[in-house]
């Protein structure tokens, strides 16, 4: 019978939560499962059942219990006294029971702890098994019994798992050593051992774990990580996120012990430290140290500089903690690349703009320009909670000045009228703040202050009393006005704070106001009883103040309101006012200080200072906890001050480990086998050392210089590959060509085998290009892709290539919503231009010529054809393009020309991305020994690619682009060109646009659309009678529109 | 790092708890509550609270606070980011993450629990190794389960656990490939009083659907990669190939993921789709206010307007309302003064209106602010920055797979001021 019921719960998933909550007889019963036991069981009952359940042979039956059980723990119920029963199925064979039994046993081993010994056994046998999940498994738990008298097996286990085989057994040993230390802190000496042994450790799975270990017992230990230094910084991109948290956090401050300040004035440092990577590590380049004033450690930039990807992880954390090392560690002028990243995060859940907010507050105090720019970003939305409005308008206070002061202001108004009060209080301290910092807008605000004086709000009214009196405490000469004024409104307003701030200021400057004042303390002395203790010692002050300005009028009303105040609850008013009328009450006791009384209660007091809270937390590490909640949280680690010197950087030099022969025997095998795996595993790692044997096999034979990290990938690409067919992939897809024709088929053959290869093509590029010629002998059928090839002159490549490739690409397409498709060109104008005439290139000649076809290696760019010739007598070695500017320029280089024989020509073709603007592109032809600046500079036809659509939809762009986007014009065309023909050649001849079949004789369409931002373009030129025509282009970018349009207009207006 | 958790229903009872260290008493959430009772909007309790000997991190989901008790000093943001995690798997899993689900599979969430943290650090959070270790519960399993006796838990080192693609787990097969990417846009933006923008801007992501066998390869290139501003990535994108060529390319994980979110440049003017006429007056001395809201497309790209719903939280003084909408309903909570209009789609010919008077509260002096009005609406087929898909293209697989690709612009924050 039993038996049978509690089958039936578990058929059912709720039945063992549901009977679990049955057991806690908290809740009401709703379980229909566990009704019939509610009857008649009492806690003791139900526990027995569990017991038997978990004593019977039947394993579902044991594990229904074990889920009860488990639920009693997920409630909080004590669960212990079954502790023996459940115990003896630690050995159990079902993994689920096992697991259950487990999550028991970490909770309660520590309450019972003879008991849990007998368990100990169990996990000394798993230690051992073959399966590494359930080594693993058996080291978390064991580590997690909290029984001291196990301490020494536990050590022992967690030094044999250190040195296993598994990686994610290593992981579970990092972890367990964090489990000991806080168990036994005498265990120290023996851990760090055990943390130095894997922080040697390569796989990415550990690092994460070790660094955590490390922080938690030996944070003071900088000195392991020396060696470690450049390994975790290189492996850091491929450590899981939690892991990337903990190892950029560690290194943020060991970079604050072992380099160099980068923050100098003069700002100045050698980027070109760079290349010391590249080249091998030991040679250090540290004679340049001396006579430079600063070089940054190449150390110091490789973490900089690995860790900046990682500002586009999805984990916030590791964005905040990637933030907060630029912060701590940056030069200057580097730290602002991370606010984009930041203001990126505000975008995310509540909590986490929280965090974030608060440490952009603390960098906007030290740098408004890094945040200016996203000043909007921080506006308030009505949603937002209050701590989150509260903390946008401490930042934008922060980053007010005079330029954006009057927008800050304006959005300021909005707030103060919100219907959260306590956030409109909170703009008005903005206000004073903002008042106070920019002396313009003073005035402006105070006015502004005093209108919300007459706001309906208590709180709004009260609180800017409190910002007016620190303002005119500033500067009260020019004031009274605002002054009295207060002091009518003293009759009105109930808040305490406000009240006694007016009567502050009013006895602060009673001189100014002689007649209200006494007036003033003769309505306070009426209702002194009933004030709040912060109005009454106000009183008492105005009081005091009074009697030594104007003690004939305010006398009797002064001793009045003193004898009030000695018989007051309050000790502390009573204190006041016995201290008061010592000292301003001249009697024979009074000592020596009542001659000092005015100096004393009328000295000048210094304006108060109103500035941001956040102005001290920058002495905490960024994105800590301790930042957030303002104190030094318990395990705090103080971040450094830079060092003066830095100490040695040899220290941090690793001994290269040669990995040829580890991967040579094994080369066969894995390359063959599994191909994709190793090529996978390539993908995500571009530097990490131990990839570098992977990396190996994955290519070819013949790479036997790949040793140092990174210049591993080079060398084996420079090695010609020696049977150039067996790269000739079984299959490959027209959508392979696009990717591959911009280096060549050579380029494409390594990439598809070695699938690898293409993360790296602009590496590869300059290596790959030597062979091109060998390839294309061998493979006469595909020599057509090879634009780049100096044999292939006389080709006219684009004409031949294009419209395989683009029907080929078409049919991929995957935006099959739009309807425009990029044609060939309607029309390629013949003409060339000089581009380095023959006597200024010293022989060398350049022309050059817009193909007008879409351009195959960045769809923005715009296609170049140059014909090079040779008119000097000499050779001309090593064509190639040099410098260019404006230096961010996108140049698709041609591949260097090794040799131009005399009177020889070649025709090369580039892509440049002229950004839709008629900018040239100015860049240096360079030979062998010279260097000539060139320049290319586009029509701005030139600067479209050929659309085909129809009629219908060229109808449906042009309605989306009216208005602004339209520019039209009504020219008068010469006879020849009122016929169709003509018409579209000359507009061809103009503009790169194809024409649009239309159904009215006297409109001819012409669609296009920009190369670089794909913006659509529509020309329409109507016809009139007597040979008016009208232009009317549509288009996005209306500067290339207009422009186009006097380009059209001269071009059909002549014969 | 993290000691303890603790999940709290919103109405203050504790119903689960979880300890990875020595236990820690639930009474340390009585710092919870106190803050809880001070906050006058659940929303408002603060996210970090100090408290004499543990620091309480919590993140608020689905009507559940979830607590986390921390003794010592670790960046917040780990804690808040593994906590959301936590709830994103739980939604994972279960469909829901209501307290109903929790209590429900409270075997589940503890084998969870228990895989997802180690000692308090982060083990195992990537949802397909999770899957591997603990199956999700589903109404088929558990029959199969008790029949046969075998266990939700797996018994195997989930694969992905060790390689360097750990996203994705080997040996996927579909008999149907297929790719599937969402481009989704929001735009968030404040429209002042007069109509004019104050601040917008367009945040997108692509959401994938992915259901690939083996281990393909795919690359994903846009007509205008320009438009992008800032970026994150899925972990699987190779940053190297985006830097160098805006493309991206990774291998995917199994299933639905996010691959990209991005923010575009705020150069670009943004087109806001849709326009506000409004009229909302109090008049000084009369219980009666003017209520006038007519919606309407402005620059919509030629789509259509749908699911539109507007809110907006009436001042306090307003006792209740008599509207009348010409299209769609309307709600009015006279308690929360929340005002909710379901409008559906905007027809641009005949532009959806909301009028009538409002009463107010006799003798009360009237409202300082007029309220803020929020909108939320979609368009479909359109990324509203034009961001466009150029292709998609599989390596290291042979067949062909099915691709498709769908633009969507919602609203995000999308205020107006009135």
């Amino acid at each position: 019978m039993l038996s049978m019921s509690t089958n039936n719960s578990s058929y059912n998933d709720q039945g063992g939560a549901d009977s679990a909550v049955e057991i806690g007889q908290e809740t009401t019963p709703t379980s229909n499962s566990g009704a019939g036991f509610g009857l008649f069981s009492t806690d003791f009952k139900k526990n027995d059942d569990l017991k038997e359940m978990l004593e019977n042979n039947k394993e579902s039956l044991k594990l229904e219990a074990m889920k009860r059980i488990v639920g009693l723990i997920a409630k909080g119920k004590n669960a212990s006294e079954l502790f023996p029963a459940v115990v003896k199925n630690v050995a159990s064979k079902n993994i689920e029971l096992k697991k259950l039994v487990y999550v028991y046993l970490v909770r309660y081993a520590e309450e019972q702890q003879d008991l849990a010994l007998l368990s100990i056994s169990t996990f000394q046998r798993a230690l051992k098994d073959p399966n590494q999940l359930i080594r693993a498994s058996a080291l978390r738990v064991l580590s997690s019994i909290r029984v001291p008298i196990i301490i020494p097996i536990m050590m022992l286990a967690i030094k044999e798992a250190a040195s296993d085989m598994s990686p994610y057994v290593r992981k579970t040993s990092a972890h367990a050593i964090q489990k000991l230390y806080s168990l036994d802190p005498d265990q120290k000496e023996h851990l760090i051992e055990v943390i130095e042994k894997l922080l040697k450790d390569k796989s990415t799975l550990v690092a994460g774990s070790v660094v955590m270990a490390f922080e938690e017992v030996c944070p003071e230990r900088i000195d392991l990580i020396h060696k470690n230094y450049r390994k975790l910084c290189n492996l850091l991109v491929d450590v899981e996120e939690w892991g990337q948290v903990v190892i950029i956090s560690m290194l943020t401050r060991y970079a604050r012990t072992q380099f160099t300040s980068p923050w100098r004035e003069d700002g100045v440092f050698d980027e070109n430290s760079e290349r010391a990577f590249y080249e091998s590590d030991e040679e250090k380049t540290r004679d340049d140290t001396e006579i430079k004033p600063y070089t940054m450690d190449p150390d110091h930039r490789l973490l900089l500089r690995n860790t900046k990807p990682l500002l586009q992880s999805r984990n916030t954390a590791v964005v905040m903690s990637v933030a907060q090392l630029y912060w701590h560690l940056a030069p200057r002028n580097e730290v602002s690349i991370v606010t984009k990243s930041l203001v990126r995060l505000l975008r995310s859940h509540r909590e986490v703009q929280y965090i974030v907010l608060q440490n952009i507050a603390t960098m906007s105090i030290q740098r408004k320009g890094m945040f200016e720019p996203y000043m909007k970003s921080f506006y308030v939305r009505s949603t937002d909670a209050t701590h989150i409005k509260s903390l946008k308008l401490e930042i934008l206070t922060n980053l007010a000045n005079e330029a954006n002061i009057s927008t800050i202001l304006r959005e300021f108004q909005t707030y103060v009228k919100s219907q959260d009060k306590q956030f409109a209080a909170g703009t008005i301290q903005a206000i004073g703040r903002c008042a106070t910092n920019i002396s313009e807008v003073t005035d402006t605000c105070l006015n502004g202050l005093v209108l919300l004086l007459s706001n309906r709000d208590e709180t709004v009214v009260a609180e800017s009393v409190v910002v007016i009196k620190k303002l005119l405490q500033a500067q009260p000469s020019q004031h009274s006005d605002i002054i009295k004024h207060m002091a009518k409104l003293l009759d009105n307003i109930t808040v305490s704070m406000a009240r006694a701030s007016i009567l502050w200021l009013i006895g602060e400057y009673c001189e100014r106001v002689p007649k209200i004042a006494p007036d003033v303390l003769r309505k306070m002395a009426k209702s002194f009883t009933s004030e709040e203790d912060i109005v009454k010692l106000q009183t008492v002050n105005l009081a005091a103040k009074l009697y030594l300005t104007n003690s004939k009028q305010t006398k009797l009303l002064t001793q009045y309101i003193l004898n009030l105040g000695k018989y007051d609850q309050n000790y502390d008013i009573r204190d006041r006012t016995r201290f008061i009328r010592q000292l301003i009450v001249p009697n024979e006791k009074s000592g020596a200080l009542s001659k000092y009384a005015r100096r004393i209660l009328l000295a000048p007091k210094p304006a108060p200072v109103l500035e941001s809270a956040y102005k001290d937390r920058d002495r905490y590490q960024l994105g800590t906890l301790s930042h957030t909640i303002n104190t030094k949280a318990s395990g705090y680690l103080e971040l450094s001050d830079w060092p003066a010197v830095a100490p040695d950087q040899s220290v941090r030099n690793v001994e290269v480990i040669e990995p040829v022969k580890e991967w040579a025997p094994s080369l066969g095998k894995t390359g063959k086998s599994k191909p994709a795996k190793s090529s996978d595993d390539k993908f995500y790692s571009d530097s990490g050392e131990e990839e570098e044997d992977e990396k190996g096999s994955g290519t070819s034979s013949s790479n036997d210089g790949s040793s140092s990290s990174s210049a591993g990938l080079s060398l084996c690409l420079c090695v010609p590959p020696p049977g150039p067919v067996l790269y000739l992939p079984e299959t490959y897809s027209p959508s392979d060509l696009r990717h591959c024709v911009d280096i060549g088929f050579v380029k494409q053959l390594l990439f598809r085998v070695s699938g690898y290869l293409h993360v790296f093509r602009s590496v590869t590029v300059s290596y790959v290009v030597p062979f091109v010629p060998q390839e294309v002998k061998l493979q006469k059928e595909v020599s057509l892709l090879d634009l780049d090839d100096c044999e292939l002159t006389d080709v006219k490549p684009w004409s031949v290539l294009s419209p395989s490739l683009l029907t080929d690409l078409e049919g991929l397409s995957l935006s099959n919503i739009s309807t425009m498709q990029v044609s060939g060109p309607a029309f390629v104008p013949e003409k060339s231009h000089n581009l380095l005439h023959r006597m200024t290139g010293k022989g060398l000649a350049a022309q050059y010529q817009f193909t007008r076809q879409p351009c195959l290696y960045q769809p923005n760019m715009v296609s170049v054809q140059i014909s090079l010739t040779n008119t000097s007598d000499h050779r001309l070695e090593q064509i190639h393009i040099g410098e260019r500017s404006p230096a961010g320029l996108k140049i698709h280089c041609f591949n260097t020309i090794e040799f131009l024989e005399p009177d020889a020509s070649v025709t090369v073709s580039m892509g440049i991305d002229f950004n839709d603007s008629t900018q040239a592109a100015n860049f240096q032809l360079c030979t062998k020994e010279d260097q000539f600046s060139v320049s290319i500079q586009p029509a701005v036809g030139d600067l479209f690619l050929a659309v085909t659509m129809t009629e219908q939809d060229f109808r449906k762009e042009q309605g989306k682009l009216q208005g602004m986007n339209e520019c039209s014009a009504t020219i008068t065309v010469t006879a020849e060109n009122t016929s169709s023909q003509p018409l579209n050649r000359r507009v061809a001849a103009m503009a790169n646009v194809g024409v649009v079949p239309s159904g009215q004789d006297n409109v001819h369409r012409f669609a296009g659309k920009t190369a670089c931002s794909g913006a659509v373009l529509l020309v329409t030129v109507e016809l009139r009678e007597s040979s008016a025509a009208v232009i009317t282009i549509n288009t996005e970018k209306s500067v290339m529109g207009s422009m186009l349009l006097r380009d059209l207009k001269k071009s059909l207006a002549q014969a | 790092m993290i000691h303890s958790l603790f999940l709290v229903n919103s109405s203050g009872d504790i119903f689960l708890e979880k300890h990875w260290k020595s236990v820690v008493s639930r009474s340390v959430c009585d710092y919870f509550f106190e803050a809880q009772e001070r906050a006058s909007e659940p929303e408002n309790v603060p996210p970090v609270i100090p408290t004499p000997h543990h620091y309480l991190i919590s993140v608020l989901r689905h009507r559940i606070y979830f607590v986390a008790v921390i003794q010592s000093e670790v960046p917040p943001l780990f804690v808040i980011e593994f906590l959301h995690r936590v709830v994103d798997t739980f939604q994972d899993y279960f469909g829901v993450c209501t307290e109903a689900a929790i209590k429900d599979n409270v075997v589940v969430v503890y084998e969870l629990l228990e895989e997802m943290l180690d000692n308090g650090f982060p083990l195992a959070t990537e949802s397909n190794i999770l899957k591997e270790l603990i199956k999700p519960p589903t109404i088929l399993r558990t029959v199969v389960n008790t029949i046969t006796g075998s266990t939700n838990v797996g018994e195997q080192l989930p694969t992905g656990q060790l390689s360097v693609v750990p996203w994705r787990r080997t040996g996927v097969k579909y008999t149907n490939n297929e790719a599937y990417f969402d481009v989704v846009e929001e735009i968030d933006a404040i429209i002042d009083k007069s109509g004019s923008t104050i601040t917008a801007e367009i945040q997108g992501v692509i959401d994938a659907c992915v259901k690939l066998t083996g281990m393909p390869d795919l690359t994903l290139s846009f007509m205008n990669p320009r438009l992008l501003d800032d970026v994150s990535f899925h972990p699987c994108v190779r940053f190297k190939r985006w830097e160098a060529e805006r493309i991206l390319s990774f291998i995917p994980p199994d299933g639905n993921f996010r691959l990209l979110s991005y923010h575009v440049s705020s150069q670009n003017l943004v087109a806001i789709p849709v326009y506000v006429k409004h009229n909302i007056t109090f008049r000084e001395g009369s219980s009666q206010g003017r209520f006038e809201l007519t919606l309407g497309p402005k620059q919509t790209m030629g789509k259509g307007v749908e699911a539109v719903l507007v809110n907006s939280q009436l001042p306090r003084g307003v006792l209740n309302t008599n509207l009348n909408p010409s299209q769609g309903t309307y709600t009015f909570d006279p308690v929360t003064k929340l005002l909710t209009w379901d409008v559906g789609k905007i027809n641009p010919q005949k532009l959806p209106s909301l009028k009538g008077s409002m009463s107010l509260q006799a003798g009360a002096s009237k409202p300082d602010e007029n309220p803020t009005i929020n909108i939320q609406f979609k368009i479909q087929q359109s990324a509203l920055s034009g961001l466009k898909v150029n292709r998609l293209d599989m390596y290291g697989e042979k067949y062909k797979p099915f691709k498709g690709i769908k633009y969507m612009t919602k609203a995000g924050k999308f205020q107006v001021r009135t």
